[in-house]
């Protein structure tokens, strides 16, 4: 009811103690298309639904390479989730000129918390309108994180963000438990199954997906459509609900997705 | 530095050689660390590649002799930078793991020298690669950043021993028949190796601060090698 009077600015409280500018900002990730992150002990997997204004043009580019180590996906305004993936970038080049060493990812998701914090705290900007998952690896293993626009960040064995999500987190929050085990393979199995869900009936190809990866003795890097397109080949072989356990693709998988064998920052 | 009443610089010493050939490059440098009469260490590495052996861009490396504290220095300016290409161009471009040309490396390496022009780095630089169509490539350069593409070059206190052994061998007997820029060794990769490996014996001979042993890199379109060969340690 007060909604419209307490809402102008992210620098107005509402009688609630309720900020709905920035409120409003999480509405902006809901309505992007949707991203998914899910994590074993070793390895990361980011998947996004890709959408293209018309057929005529490309499709948004969802995922970034911010380091070796570490890479975004991003709901929600395109333009503010590649400004701050430049400010990542920046962060972690800084990092390792000074210390000669990676960035752990805990430090970055803060740092990048904080920025966002700034923004609903002054008056004369705005709440970027993007939620990024931040997946990475460091000295104390593999994680994957929200950050909001809100500011707030938290960590997560697998998430789904963006439109239509809610279908894709019911999956993630059946098998997550098992993820911890999980090969690269399964892992990349599994992340397609949930891009699946939030498609909701239309044709899960790899022209409508792109995922990456980022794991132990494996640099960050999107995976490429011909691979994909094997592995959800490979799905639709067996049954719609339940995966197949045994990684048959996997000997196929392993050669064109690692291009830098040998680079991992992690193994030294 | 134009400014200042003391000098700052130290040469730690040593010697780079780079040779290019039609389908390979060599860059060799010795391995000591010298202040003054005495020894840091035998055992220092003045060729730059990026994380261990993989090279610096698509396919370059650097090698430095000079002021060590600025070699480090130089070092870590250019693959932080390099850096900054590699994923800026991954953001913007869509393109797939692109490193730096070799020819775009040696423009920007002057680029970084000269921006320090009234401080310079203390450090005498050749870049080698392979360019674009796959030719050996070496780019040598002066403190602040004059740079020319040669077919041989050789920097440091060995520099002016091993440079007449060189020509000797490697110089095309004129500039009208083949430019400098052009010249390519037509020598063999092994037979590059092993010349190398002689004029490195031979200033050892008689250059205090050269010796201990020759770090030689080939980078060819297979990658890079690293080779140790032992030299005089007196």
């Amino acid at each position: 009811m007060f909604r419209n009077q307490y809402d102008t600015d992210v620098t107005t409280w509402s009688p609630a103690g309720r900020l709905f500018q920035m409120e409003y900002a999480m509405e902006a990730v809901k309505q992007g298309s949707a991203a998914i992150g899910l994590r074993s002990a070793t390895h990361i997997v980011l998947a996004t639904v890709n959408k293209a204004t018309s057929e005529l043009s490309s499709h948004q580019k969802k995922i970034f390479k911010v380091d070796d180590h570490i890479g975004v996906a991003i709901a929600g305004l395109t333009a503010d989730g590649r400004v701050l993936s430049r400010y990542l970038r920046n962060e972690c080049i800084n990092h390792s000129f000074v210390y000669e060493s990676p960035l752990p990812i805990s430090r970055l998701v803060i740092q990048l918390a904080d920025k966002a914090q700034v923004c609903t705290q002054r008056s004369w900007k705005r709440p970027y309108g993007v939620g990024l998952l931040v997946a990475g690896l460091d000295e104390t293993g593999a994680h994957l994180y929200y950050n909001c626009p809100s500011g707030s960040y938290f960590e997560y064995h697998s998430i789904a963000i963006g439109s239509r999500s809610q279908a894709a987190k019911t999956y993630l929050e059946r098998r997550f438990e098992g993820f911890e085990k999980y090969s690269r393979e399964e892992l990349i199995k599994d992340g397609l199954f949930a891009i699946k869900e939030t498609l909701q009936g239309e044709k899960l190809t790899s022209a409508i997906c792109t995922v990456a990866i980022v794991g132990v003795g494996e640099p960050f890097h999107v995976i490429d459509p011909q691979t994909i397109e094997r592995v959800i080949e490979s799905l639709d072989i067996g049954d719609e609900d339940a995966p197949p356990p045994a990684a048959a693709a996997s000997a196929a998988d392993e050669p064109s997705a690692s291009q830098e064998p040998g680079a991992a920052p992690m193994d030294i | 530095m134009a400014l200042r009443g003391d000098w700052v610089y130290e040469n730690n010493g040593g010697t780079c050689v780079a040779i290019a050939g039609a389908d390979y490059t060599v860059v060799a440098a010795d391995t000591r660390l010298s202040a003054g009469y005495n020894i840091c260490t035998r055992d220092f590495s003045k060729i730059c590649t990026l994380c261990g052996l993989l090279p610096l861009a698509d396919n370059c490396v650097l090698a430095s002799s000079g002021f060590q504290g600025d070699m480090k220095a130089l070092q870590n300016n250019l693959s932080a930078r390099h850096h900054i290409y590699y994923i800026f161009v991954q953001i913007y471009q869509h393109q797939h793991n692109k490193k730096m040309s070799c020819r775009a490396m040696a423009q920007h390496l002057s680029n970084i020298l000269y921006y320090k022009r009234f401080f310079p780095y203390y450090t005498f630089n050749i870049l080698g690669g392979l360019d674009n169509e796959g030719k050996g490539c070496v780019y040598t350069y002066d403190a602040v950043g004059s740079y020319e593409r040669v077919g041989y070059s050789c920097q440091g206190t060995g520099g002016t021993l091993i440079m007449p052994v060189l020509d000797n061998q490697l110089k095309s007997p004129s500039p009208l028949l083949l430019a400098a820029r052009d010249a390519g060794t037509p020598l063999s990769e092994s037979e590059a190796v092993d010349l190398v490996k002689d004029v490195f014996a031979s200033a050892t001979e008689r250059d205090i601060y050269t010796g201990d042993k020759l770090e030689t890199i080939i980078v060819n379109a297979a990658g890079i090698r690293q080779e140790f060969i032992d030299l005089r340690k007196d």
